[in-house]
């Protein structure tokens, strides 16, 4: 798949001194979701905001379907559509005003067969002649979806598109994210809900301080650097873990009835035979067991500990 | 050149002049009939002529400026001072388009709007006063002109402006003082001669005596330099809005 974004050294220093991206380097493939995941301030909205023109950069490049961010800022920019982060939308107009407002202002022709095919895919078309401040939260953010994708744009950044956002709305949110993703749209996002990047993205980035600290499908990642953890329920309890079983590094729970083994799923030897064994020895035994996955919020927290 | 874009931000701005109509035209053509009222009708019959022309018909240029002047310069303000300040501007900045056809939008809507409500404000002094236009060609260019002009320094304010204070700062303190003290109400003649030598510091001067003189033929200066004086006015307003743009300042970090 060819390289949709490509982002290269990019840096940005604010007036303040500041400095938010350092070197960023990153290419996004045309069709996919990619998840910027970051603690606050890590800058992921300077990211987005320098590729959509919003932020000048210091240094480095950005180029969008081959055209650079700068030069060619009117086909770059025609060419993405960008929900921020806030609620920031004009209060007294209409929906369907600010929508075709928000069409023209990206230079295409007036096309109300396209608005209310977006107003209707966002479950926005009954509100079309509702002022925009009588709608609530979730409604707001379904406006700003529907103003960035009014110029038919091929990529699409979502800036923690369901911050503040419930349950029931953030998975209706999803659903949007990919029924746009088979429609051929390039979407990154934003999100500090790890939860939304294991759900629907194809690819995950980490940034903090600035600078990516990774950035890998999502499903490789998890098997890469996933850890597994194996929890055995023993038939009676134990006071303490006996020395024979200290190499394992196992926990054991606060009742004693439970002894959690946590090991590396790409390793050469788990140690998981040896273990069984040893507990054998040593006279432990079990009556059930079972294994959860390291989830990628783990992961996060692992690398931005480590990052720290 | 993104035409789309400089109509929808065009009619954009001219919608919500209609959606606010009385804020917008009726206020300002009231508040401006009171003056024609009480200056023309009531206490005007007991001022003498000023050049041969009734007081009442005298200050209507003068007032219809003071009107565009304030109007173009809240309207172009607003109109991008309220972007920044709900945060929509964010579409403004990440959309294609130059920064040219942003002021195309903006200033185009808002010296609209002015121009209408000055040929609103003549129609309607009309009815009080009587009133002709020796010259109708010069007295719409100076219209234009003034439109635009303060358009553009209500387009800087607004950039410039972090807070509702500023907004109002330059429009009321300084814009309205000019206009009252350039001439609206009275020739320099009429002044000692000091004051009427430090009134030619005044830009509201030369805007308020070549619009006068395009009606009644009597100017305090010299049309060609109420003119020059327009123009110059109108070329530093636009050359400081091409350095906003070029430099970001206070649209782009």
């Amino acid at each position: 798949m060819k390289n949709l974004i490509e982002i290269t050294n990019l840096s940005k220093t604010y007036a303040s001194g500041f400095q938010a991206l350092k070197g960023v380097n990153l290419n996004i493939s045309q069709g996919e979701i990619l998840a910027l995941l970051g603690p606050n301030g890590a800058g992921k909205t300077t990211l987005i905001s320098t590729v959509c023109g919003i932020v000048n950069p210091s240094g480095g490049s950005v180029t969008v379907d081959g055209f650079d961010i700068i030069r060619d800022y009117r086909k770059t920019r025609s060419l993405i559509g960008l929900v921020p982060q806030e609620l920031t939308t004009d209060a007294f107009e209409t929906v369907w005003a600010t929508v075709t407002f928000s069409r023209g202002l990206f230079g295409k022709s007036a096309n109300p067969a396209y608005i209310e095919k977006v107003l209707k895919d966002l479950s926005l078309w009954d509100k079309k002649d509702s002022m925009i401040m009588a709608l609530s939260g979730g409604m707001k953010r379904r406006v700003l979806i529907a103003k960035a994708l009014s110029h038919e744009p091929s990529i699409l950044f979502l800036d923690e598109p369901t911050a503040g956002v419930d349950v029931e709305l953030r998975k209706d949110m999803w659903n949007v994210v990919r029924a746009l993703q088979d429609t051929g749209v390039t979407i990154i996002l934003t999100t500090h809900y790890i939860e939304e990047a294991e759900a629907i993205a194809d690819r995950v980035g980490v940034i903090h301080n600035g600078e990516i600290i990774l950035i890998e499908n999502k499903s490789e990642l998890m098997s890469k650097l996933g850890k597994k953890r194996m929890i055995l329920d023993l038939t009676k309890a134990v006071n303490s873990i006996p020395p024979t079983l200290d190499k394992f590094g196992l926990d054991l729970s606060d009742d004693g009835m439970q002894l959690t083994y946590t090991y590396d799923t790409q390793a050469e030897r788990t140690g998981i035979t040896t273990l069984l064994s040893t507990l054998h020895s040593a006279g432990i035994s079990f009556n059930d067991l079972n294994t959860t996955q390291s989830s990628l919020e783990d992961i996060f927290v692992n690398l931005v500990r480590d990052a720290s | 050149m993104n035409l789309y874009a400089v109509k929808a931000i065009y009619l954009f701005e001219m919608a919500r002049t209609w959606r606010t109509l009385f804020q917008s035209i009726v206020s300002p053509v009231i508040s401006t009939s009171l003056y024609f009222v009480v200056f023309g009708a009531a206490i005007g019959s007991r001022i003498s002529e000023i050049g041969g022309i009734s007081y009442g018909s005298f200050i209507v240029p003068g007032l219809i400026m003071l009107s565009i002047l304030m109007n173009s310069v809240s309207n172009a303000s607003f109109s991008i001072y309220f972007p920044k300040f709900t945060g929509t501007v964010y579409e403004l900045m990440s959309a294609p388009i130059s920064s040219f056809e942003i002021i195309l939008g903006y200033v185009g809507a808002a010296a609209t709007k002015s121009i209408i409500l000055g040929l609103i404000i003549l129609a309607t002094a009309g009815l009080f006063v009587p009133l002709q236009i020796a010259h109708p060609f010069w007295m719409l260019l100076f219209l234009v002109l003034t439109a635009v002009s303060f358009s553009l320094l209500g387009f800087i304010i607004g950039i410039w402006a972090d807070n509702f204070e500023k907004l109002q700062i330059v429009p009321l303190l300084i814009v309205t003082p000019l206009v009252f003290l350039g001439g609206s109400f009275y020739s320099i003649d009429m002044l000692p001669p000091i004051w009427q030598k430090i009134t030619l510091f005044n830009p509201a001067l030369y805007l308020i005596s070549g619009f006068r003189w395009s009606f009644y033929e009597i100017n305090d200066v010299g049309v060609g330099l109420s003119l020059a004086m327009v123009l110059l006015f109108l070329g530093l307003c636009v050359a400081t809005v091409w350095w906003i743009f070029k430099t970001g300042y206070r649209v782009k970090s």
